[in-house]
């Protein structure tokens, strides 16, 4: 259920570190819990976040929830398609990613949860 | 201020069926209900193109019956019940001495003396003591909570017609909108009015709570061919905004007179006085000076419940409903605005979470079936 290549927040987000920047969204707990998926409002590239500070939120039929940086950084690219299709994200919570980010703090990423870890969390 | 252990939640007689069945379970006014089956989006778009059942058993249903029970309905309430032939329900406002809500409510004329009012689920206590005080002033009134005795099913879309009536001898297509009618359904003994909350053609049918599963059951079987799909609060409440169906303490509560709440047409202007009705009447001479209006976002944001209607920085008004809605797919809500702002095609600010965000006034309903339910 939860890829082993990513790495989670107790937030419900993940985030996949390739290379020199990293995808970050929601897992597919939280997109449960939110239910029809109809709104993202996501930063402006070039924005710095640090690790835990909101960058955006995703709003379902009917909650809105907050979503939590998991590793500090800059924004260098936003997914254009969510404008357009956000129930992208149910369908496929983790390919569909939010942002990209450039983490200024590589060593956040042995602080964040494993799928194991992950999975046990949400079970 | 002590603390205390919350009181259980209350199940309707179909909490079994709805948790065996696969539906999130959410605290709703005290009540055990189902939030959602198959999501909201998908239980939304299945009553607005075919059927979706709907579990509403925790209304409450309140009798008056008795030779005073015409007065005391007209006492109590906004609509002018003498037009309610035997059969025939309208919506109207228990009002309070100011001219706001106890509540709103369908009242069902049963027989000449005897009425049975549909009552919001978190309000029954509240509306039992308050019409029960009322009545006291008009003579021969019994008023009974029956809420117990019934269980309430809601079939909801453009095919419930043809499913509900291969389980009933009643005629439904001659119930005409807004009319009842006592019968069975699946053997059990109802009453099926042709009434909802979703803005669509449908029935409501009143059961025995111990035959409430067996009918419930039986719809879904009979609709089965057609697609009906069970539907949870969620899609309900998504359903009633598109139709611009106020919602009992978030559209309008004790505070909101029934016509700041935009319902000048349940005042039954030509009966006697009522309850309210000096303060009513007074806001219709001179107007009100705030009214509920229905918006649609124009910038890219939704509007919810609670959201400041701003003035410059000042806040004016107050976002009372407001959702992205699953067949129109447009941000839109009710909204608490001053006079001066409910002019269609008004533009207003709302602070949506510290961020402003455009909407305009514009009319109700946001969705409106394109053909009446009965010809």
């Amino acid at each position: 259920m939860y890829p082993s290549d990513l790495k989670y927040t107790k937030d419900h987000e993940w985030i996949r570190v390739q290379g020199g920047d990293a995808a970050v969204g929601i897992t597919d707990f939280a997109q449960r819990q939110l239910g029809d998926i109809v709104f993202v409002e996501l930063p402006a590239v070039g924005r710095k976040v640090k690790q835990g500070e909101v960058f955006g939120t995703v709003e379902s039929v009917k909650a809105v929830s907050e979503l939590f940086s998991p590793m500090s950084g800059e924004v260098v690219a936003v997914n254009p398609d969510l404008a357009t299709h956000p129930e992208s994200i149910n369908a496929k919570p983790h390919e569909a990613w939010m942002i990209r980010l450039r983490p200024s703090v590589p060593a956040e990423a042995d602080g964040l949860l494993t799928a194991d870890a992950y999975s046990n969390l949400v079970k | 201020m002590s603390s205390s252990s919350p009181a259980p939640l209350k199940k309707t007689p179909l909490n079994a069926k709805h948790r065996t069945s696969g539906a999130r379970m959410v605290e709703f006014g005290g009540w055990d209900m189902p939030v959602e089956y198959s999501g909201i989006t998908d239980e939304h778009l299945a009553v607005r193109t075919r059927g979706g059942l709907f579990d509403v058993s925790h209304m409450g249903q309140i009798e008056l019956a008795g030779s005073g029970a015409l007065a005391a309905v007209q006492w109590m309430t906004s609509n002018d019940a003498s037009r309610l032939a035997i059969g025939q329900i309208q919506y109207s406002a228990l009002m309070a001495d100011a001219g706001g809500f106890i509540d709103d409510v369908l009242v069902y004329r049963q027989a000449n003396d005897h009425f049975l009012l549909v009552v919001n689920a978190g309000n029954i206590m509240k509306d039992h003591e308050w019409i029960v005080a009322q009545a006291r002033r008009h003579g021969d009134v019994s008023v009974v909570n029956s809420s117990s005795r019934y269980a309430l099913i809601a079939l909801q879309g453009p095919v419930a017609q043809e499913v509900l009536q291969q389980l009933t001898a009643i005629d439904l297509g001659a119930i005409k909108y807004y009319w009842f009618a006592n019968g069975e359904v699946a053997s059990v003994r109802a009453i099926v009015s042709r009434t909802g909350y979703t803005g669509e053609d449908g029935f409501e049918i009143f059961v025995p709570p111990a035959q409430a599963e067996k009918v419930w059951d039986a719809i879904l079987q009979a609709g089965k061919t057609a697609d009906v799909r069970p539907c949870g609060l969620g899609a309900r409440d998504t359903l009633r905004l598109e139709a611009a169906m106020r919602l009992y303490g978030n559209d309008m509560d004790e505070n909101t007179t029934v016509l700041e709440a935009g319902l000048g047409w349940i005042v039954g202007w030509k009966k006697d006085d009522f309850l309210g009705s000096a303060r009513l009447r007074e806001q219709k001479e001179r107007g009100v000076a705030r009214k509920l209006i229905a918006f649609e976002m124009r910038d890219r944001a939704i509007a919810r419940h609670g959201y400041p209607v701003l003035q410059g920085d000042t806040p004016i008004g107050t976002v009372t409903s407001g959702t992205q809605t699953p067949f129109l797919k447009k941000a839109v809500g009710l909204a608490m605005v001053p006079a001066g702002l409910t002019a269609l095609g008004t533009m207003f600010d709302i602070d949506v979470r510290g961020r402003r965000a455009k909407a305009e006034v514009v009319p109700e309903p946001f969705y409106k079936r394109a053909k009446p339910a009965t010809s």
